[in-house]
């Protein structure tokens, strides 16, 4: 149990994909502006990196390890990844076609989300097992829910706020990205 | 054949690469059968934020297949009986930014009206029935007609085709139990330094925005 708190704070906290890792950049300034959007694109990436970890623990484990394949872990991932998308596409198209609207062109696109590659083969190198593997990939999820739901709240304040003329847009956003890469670097001695 | 790929590892990661594509392409192709989605489900969100008035001034047969526009990105600032709070609903749902009301279809009535026939003039010529979008006039031929109140949605388009002119558009009036409190101003027009053009005491913003 303890094992399992463990791994959920450091795929939370303490090595954050985004802002500890730098993975998974692209949604979180893309996707962040606004509160709804940025919750919803939370979900669907959750959804799909606790899949993804889950069914690319199943490929490896039982395709390309026995087959002395690991050298196609890559291209075997992103079939995999492109694979959980697209099911994750079907599926909130068919329960909520208003969040699918939201989405728009980056629902297909967290299937370039370095984020849930990087998840899929860090699993892999680091020897997990099935449980621990899909615990890695929620915890992720989860750590990167965080960071843009909190990242996106800031920008719709930052967007009534009175920001210099030459700050304003993308640079402000990138400096608030950046103190909050510094503030997620304290957690860096929890474990 | 178990030699064959044991000797070309090639054959090994191709078979294993190409049976994976089949497994994920079959699954996909269930999934996509079981959650089909039948129909477009955001016209039925955008039908229903419409006011259902079906009178035609946005330049569609009615309100539901102006909705179908819509999702089709046709502009949505065509509603007229809506006003300019069906435009921010709409907007709202779609995610996009809400326009003004387009004079060309028409202008946003400040009251709701209602039909009224001067009945003692009605010369039951059913004129104004057949162009009536919601069956809101009772009447027949060379009978005198007059109009659901309930029913009728104040589209004004009975009013044209009458020839004694017998047909008032007449505001309806407040009740008690329709009467509700005037929308307070914006917080930002309360506060005096917030207003546009107002000097801060330091003097450095000389256009607040």
């Amino acid at each position: 149990m303890q094992e399992f708190a463990v791994i959920l704070v450091s795929s939370i906290l303490i090595n954050n994909y985004v802002l500890v890792q730098f993975l998974g950049l692209c949604p979180f300034m893309g996707v962040s502006n606004k509160l709804e959007s940025a919750i919803g694109m939370a979900a669907a990436t959750t959804f799909v990196l606790t899949l993804t970890a889950m069914a690319s623990y199943i490929v490896n484990a039982i395709v390309l390890e026995p087959l002395g394949l690991i050298y196609l872990r890559t291209i075997a991932f992103i079939l995999v990844i492109a694979a959980v998308v697209q099911f994750t596409k079907m599926f909130i198209e068919k329960t909520s076609p208003l969040l699918y609207r939201v989405l728009g062109v980056f629902l297909p696109l967290i299937t370039t989300n370095c984020a849930v590659l990087g998840v899929a083969l860090q699993n892999t190198s680091k020897d997990l097992n099935f449980t621990q593997s899909s615990l890695y990939g929620f915890g992720a999820g989860v750590g990167f829910s965080l960071v843009l739901i909190l990242f996106s709240a800031m920008r719709e304040r930052l967007a009534a706020a009175d920001v210099p003329e030459s700050f304003k847009g993308a640079a402000i956003a990138m400096i608030t990205a950046g103190l909050m890469s510094l503030a997620f670097m304290g957690f860096s001695g929890l474990v | 054949m178990i030699e064959l790929i044991a000797q070309h590892p090639i054959f090994a990661a191709l078979i294993a690469l190409v049976s994976l594509a089949i497994l994920f392409g079959g699954l996909l192709g269930f999934a996509a059968e079981k959650f089909k989605v039948e129909g477009d489900p955001i016209v039925e969100q955008i039908d229903e934020l419409l006011p259902q008035t079906q009178c035609g001034q946005c330049g569609f047969p009615g309100c539901r297949p102006y909705a179908e526009s819509i999702a089709n990105g046709d502009k949505i600032n065509k509603c007229p009986p809506g006003g300019q709070s069906t435009i921010n609903a709409i907007a709202n749902l779609l995610a996009v930014p809400a326009p003004e009301l387009d004079a060309e279809h028409g202008e946003e009535s400040e009251v709701r009206t209602v039909a009224f026939i001067r009945e003692d003039e009605c010369i039951g010529c059913t004129k104004c029935i057949q162009a009536c979008p919601v069956d809101a006039i009772l009447g027949a031929a060379k009978l005198m007609h007059t109009v659901i109140a309930d029913e009728c949605t104040g589209c004004d388009l009975c009013v044209e085709p009458c020839p004694v002119d017998c047909i008032d558009m007449l505001p309806i009036e407040e009740t008690i139990a329709d009467w509700t409190w005037p929308i307070p101003p914006k917080p930002g027009q309360i506060i005096a330094t917030d207003r546009r053009g107002v000097l801060t005491p330091a003097g450095h913003r000389e256009d607040a925005a």
